[in-house]
């Protein structure tokens, strides 16, 4: 086999509504993915035991739902919610069709993240917030949140990493951007050159949140 | 706020028949057993104790971090332990605490750890910048106001705590350890804050700790706590002046110099007796005018003249030689003096 890479089959147009799309679809998800995630790893935290609201059973139920959809391979949830899918966004296909499935993959796993950032939360600090008065809620607000600062967005730049290799394979349905570009013209047709642009373009991706991530969490960090 | 007629004084804490007890598996441990104690508004009260002993237990019932299990709780007549959640969070910014590790928001400047009571309070930002510039003064900390606690030493994070303590204006403060982790040198510069803040705004402040040097510096009653249980309270000049109980002994050798009684009576040709007095009397010529005018000699064989957070006192072993009948005047003119005069046994 000889590879010509000479980007003859690369059509830039088509490169460039890829990216687009993959952004696009990155982006959407990672702020849904965030509110939720960021949500459901505070109630986990809180009702785990010895902390402000213990509530074994509502901990354990909410622990089983989180592994079950951390333990479902991406592309199977995927098909599996197809109807959850259509019912919120009347598609199952394009930018729109991809993002409830990256969101029901993504949350319960940055909510996990979010669970272990807030433990890491210096228990003299909540005890001193009590002391003076602190409601949960503002406890959660004003001593959690803000401690748990730097890990919350170490958790975030993880969580956009996985989300990027998600959409990729999110083209596996139809979901456009690069991913389904590589698959379309670099695996189906042998178009080599294709699958390289893409490749390419997905590392730098990642290798921008990553330093982004990085950036933020050094200069958040105060210890 | 409960009124005590006949001492005329004010109780600003109460805590009766308190007991805590904790379960861990299938054992029961009971932390506090049965507690009384009573502080009035304005003292500065001690509670010391060995590890384990339940000092820290039995201060955080006092703001109720820690529920007991049984007994009340009364903090300016009010009974905490039957609030709602949300009265018991008003009643507690009356109450403000500090802590061994200052427990200070790490991701948060000087200036924002200190409003921060304030905000939660629901002050205006340009009341929270007043009181939070008041405060900065009042704990000399205004050159390291936008830094961060990472960048503090140990003092200067203990008086943020200190300063954030008192920011929502609380008729108490609660130390559990507050110096226990800060060098011989910071934590006297701690003490004489607490005893400038407890004078100048009249803060009540009860404490814990087990060192006996805090006690002697600052407080003026003491609760000495063993095993659950208070073992002997009392006024810290009487406390560690006649010690009662072993734990309370032991606390006071913490401070004084250590002797073995038995030592000096096998080596003592005269009458060994040992001497305690208090107040004024310390700096005067005492032992001089006693033996004036009689043939008895002296000598001092061991003794601590030292100062007890305002009160000066001393506390000498001498060895009397002479005829007995003079020693005899001699004591009695010490005794005249008003000096405690007892025979070293
Ligand atoms: N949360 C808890 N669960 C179980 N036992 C506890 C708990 N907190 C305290 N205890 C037990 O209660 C007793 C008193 O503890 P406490 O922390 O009040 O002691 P302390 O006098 O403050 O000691 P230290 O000087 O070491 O701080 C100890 O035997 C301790 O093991
Ligand atoms: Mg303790």
């Amino acid at each position: 086999m000889t590879m010509r890479l000479t980007f003859e089959n690369v059509r830039w147009s088509e490169v460039w509504q890829a990216s687009k799309d993959t952004l696009a679809m990155l982006g959407a998800s990672l702020v849904f993915t965030i509110v939720l995630g960021l949500l459901l790893g505070v109630v986990l935290f809180l009702t785990s035991r010895h902390q402000l609201i213990a509530q074994p059973i509502v901990y354990f139920l909410l622990s089983v739902v989180v592994n079950v959809l951390r333990s479902v391979p991406f592309v199977i949830l995927m098909i599996m919610i197809m109807p959850v899918t259509k019912a919120i966004t009347g598609t199952t296909l394009g930018v729109q069709g991809t993002i409830p499935p990256l969101v029901v993959a993504a949350a319960p796993f940055f909510a996990r993240l979010v669970e272990t950032s807030l433990r890491e939360v210096d228990r003299g600090v909540i005890e001193a917030a009590q002391a003076m008065g602190a409601s949960r809620w503002d406890i959660v607000r004003r001593v959690l949140l803000l401690e748990a600062k730097p890990g919350l967005l170490a958790g975030i730049t993880i969580t956009a990493v996985t989300l990027v290799s998600y959409t990729a394979m999110a083209g596996v349905i139809g979901g456009g951007g690069l991913g389904d570009l590589a698959l379309r013209y670099g695996y189906q047709r042998f178009q080599t050159d294709v699958m390289i642009v893409t490749v390419i373009l997905l590392i730098i991706l990642v290798q921008l949140l990553q330093m982004a991530g990085d950036y933020l969490v050094r200069r958040f960090s105060r210890k | 706020m409960a009124y005590d007629g006949w001492q005329g004084v004010i109780q600003l804490i109460e805590l009766s028949d308190i007991s805590k007890s904790y379960r861990t598996g299938s054992v029961s441990v009971e932390a506090i057993k049965h507690i009384d104690l009573t502080i009035a508004k304005g003292e500065i009260f001690g509670i010391i104790g060995h590890s384990g002993a339940g000092k820290s237990t039995l201060l955080r019932t006092v703001n109720l971090l820690e529920r007991p299990t049984s007994g009340s709780v009364k903090v300016g007549g009010v009974e905490l332990t039957k609030l709602s959640s949300s009265q018991l969070q008003k009643e507690r910014r009356r109450i403000g605490m500090i802590f061994q590790h200052f427990n200070l928001l790490a991701m948060a400047t000087v200036r924002d750890n200190i409003a921060f009571p304030l905000r939660l309070a629901k002050l205006s930002r340009a009341a929270i910048q007043t009181r939070v510039n008041e405060l900065l003064q009042l704990v000399g900390l205004e050159a390291h106001a936008d830094k961060y606690p990472a960048q503090l030493s140990g003092g200067q994070k203990q008086r943020v705590g200190i300063a954030r303590a008192l920011a929502s204006n609380p008729d108490v403060l609660l130390c559990d350890e507050a110096t226990s982790a800060l060098d011989p040198q910071t934590t006297n510069a701690i003490l004489d804050l607490l005893l400038d803040i407890n004078k100048k705004l009249g803060i009540t402040i009860l404490l814990i700790t087990h060192e006996m040097h805090v006690i002697r510096s600052i407080c003026d009653r003491v609760a000495v706590i063993d095993g659950g249980e208070v073992v002997e309270m009392g006024d810290v000049l009487d406390v560690f002046l006649q010690p009662q109980h072993p734990t309370t002994k032991d606390f006071v050798s913490q401070v004084a110099d250590s002797f073995d009684p038995r030592e000096l009576i096998a080596s003592s040709k005269g009458r060994l007796m040992k001497i305690n007095y208090v107040g004024e009397i310390t700096y005067e010529p005492l032992l001089f005018n006693a033996v004036r005018s009689t043939s008895v000699q002296f000598a001092i064989l061991q003794g601590t003249v030292s100062r007890m957070k305002n009160t000066p006192y001393g506390q000498l072993v001498i060895e009397f030689i002479g005829e007995d009948q003079e020693i005899r005047q001699v004591i009695a003119n010490l005794r005249d003096k008003g000096l405690e005069a007892g025979e070293l046994a």
